[in-house]
């Protein structure tokens, strides 16, 4: 009894501690509400609008810009699916860079989502001989290919089938999101993705203040914190506007392709009809709606 | 590469750099030149006054020039509208820097005979199933500003992708459907379309090769902590 009159007094005195440092150090209250925030798709639309502010005014403070961030939801009849020309792609890594703009990915350490590898064309697809570093003075090199590889939006996501926290789901227009502030970092995510396509946020991101993008969604492109899973969205803040995602835009030779699978009149729709189409790694049966085709 | 023509001020292709930051459409350093050697060559016939006359004439002539410029703007106008409604295809970036061909063809007696092109244009490299066909086969003899089909057809040069696709008939649909070449807006949407030729110069259509950006980082070199200075002087 004495044993546990003492353990109760200590959690009441702990705790009492505690609130009353938070009191004193003046501990902005806006902070430990973001801490005690429930998961996104657990919050109301009056919440989210309160979070997003909160957030825009976060950002200001930190990079000195006005943002917007948007929680747009998917639209009805939408599943989003994409599509790769292997045929054309010269391998020149501007939607690399364009994507790391875009979406306000660490410079240094560096986080990249799209990778693209450089294949020999007697190969084949192998992935496993494949070289992301290449660096010739100009591209295309003779007797390769070029296989640029991003989260493939499979349906059947297996890093969502093993997050322990719930932090990671597949939105209704088939885009898999993130949300940032349940992550806890343990990337069984990232283990578990066949493609390599979720990356660690090892260090504190770092982005030029010049250079970021304030047109930001909430399960996107938002600046990310140290110790959280990122991943390709399909530039969930544009393609939800109606844009086209900032690779299709950038692509010199017009290879990447991007629309709504559920339209038939739709260009990857189009593609799925008259083209040689594969997805990458069938035999996982992870149903990538990223497709690759040779036009 | 934010480079334009000096004169028509149209950005990207062709451009021939002359000096410092001038550059100019060959074809209109060309007709520069000409233009120079027909004054020089008056002036050795005639004598410098009448040459200053001629200038005084020449220079007053401009107004009517604009004039029928507009005309032709507006014929051209009302076409790429209708273009618009089809494709929403801008006009290949070129025309206005070469255009009107008849400027010059006007005066010339036209050659059908098949040749090598050594005075004018022989800056054009042409590598475009060469063997098999030359100018005339896309250009029309006699209206210089047009473009013909096979048939004889004659073809604005704002609808050239009407000509190319005489023979890349697959590629032609794909562009239609917006499955070959780039697109950029709204997926569901308004979409910007581009024409073959402001894509492939279409005397030589195959890409040029380009650098690619910087290759990701290496693992290995991906530096996260920064070693403490002790370390690194007792290392030392």
């Amino acid at each position: 009894m004495k044993t546990d009159n003492n353990r109760r007094s200590f959690l009441k005195n702990i705790s009492l501690a505690t609130f009353s440092t938070l009191a004193l150090s003046g501990c902005n209250m806006k902070e430990i509400d973001e801490y005690l925030q429930q998961n996104f798709r657990e919050l109301t639309d009056e919440e989210k609008d309160e979070i997003v502010k909160n957030l825009g005014e976060k950002y200001k403070k930190r990079y000195g810009k006005d943002f917007h961030v948007s929680y747009k939801p998917a639209m009805e009849g939408v599943l989003f699916g994409y599509a790769l020309d292997i045929s054309r792609c010269i391998g020149c890594r501007k939607c690399v860079t364009a994507c790391v703009k875009e979406n306000n990915q660490s410079r240094d350490p560096q986080i990249q989502w799209i990778q693209v590898l450089q294949m020999e064309k007697e190969k084949g697809v192998d992935l496993a001989h494949s070289d992301v570093h290449y660096n010739p003075e100009k591209v295309p090199e003779k007797g390769y290919f070029y296989f640029p590889v991003q989260c493939q939006q499979c349906r059947n996501p297996q890093c969502v089938t093993v997050c322990p926290a719930k932090a990671t789901w597949q939105e209704k227009d088939g885009i898999v999101v993130v949300d940032y502030n349940w992550c806890i970092g343990c990337r069984y995510c990232m283990a578990a993705c066949p493609y390599g396509a979720r990356h660690f946020n090892w260090g504190e991101p770092n982005i030029p203040v010049e250079e970021i993008n304030t047109e930001v969604h909430y399960l996107g492109n938002r600046p990310r914190q140290k110790g959280v899973v990122e991943k390709c969205t399909f530039c969930v803040q544009r393609t939800r506007e109606g844009k086209y995602p900032t690779c299709v835009e950038i692509c010199p030779v017009g290879a990447r392709k991007f629309g709504n699978l559920l339209d038939p009149e739709s260009e990857v729709r189009y593609i799925l009809d008259n083209k040689r189409v594969l997805v990458l790694k069938q035999e996982l049966n992870t149903q990538p709606k990223f497709y690759y085709y040779f036009g | 590469m934010n480079n334009n023509c000096n004169i028509c001020y149209i950005n990207e292709l062709y451009l021939k750099k002359i000096e410092g930051n001038i550059f100019l459409h060959q074809s209109i350093k060309n007709k520069l030149i000409f233009m120079k050697d027909k004054l020089i060559q008056f002036i050795k016939l005639y004598g410098i006054l009448p040459a200053v006359v001629f200038i005084f004439l020449f220079s007053c002539s401009p107004e009517e020039k604009e004039d029928s410029h507009a005309v032709k703007e507006e014929i051209v106008e009302i076409k790429r509208e209708k273009i618009t409604e089809d494709y929403a295809v801008d006009p290949p970036p070129f025309t206005d820097g070469i255009f009107p061909c008849n400027d010059c063809h006007a005066f010339q007696k036209p050659n059908p005979v098949r040749r090598e092109l050594v005075e004018w244009h022989d800056d054009i490299s042409f590598k475009h199933d060469s063997e098999n066909r030359w100018c005339l086969d896309c250009h029309d003899l006699k209206e210089r500003d047009s473009l013909k089909l096979a048939n004889g057809r004659k073809l604005d040069f704002k609808e050239s992708y009407k000509l190319c696709g005489q023979c890349h008939g697959e590629k032609y649909r794909d562009w239609k459907v917006g499955v070959h070449g780039k697109r950029t807006g709204e997926w569901n949407g308004k979409k910007e379309y581009l024409l073959c030729v402001s894509c492939h110069n279409p005397h030589t259509p195959k890409f040029k090769k380009i650098t690619p950006e910087i290759p990701p980082v290496r693992q290995e070199d991906i530096k996260l902590f920064i070693k403490p200075e002790n370390t690194e002087s007792n290392e030392n």
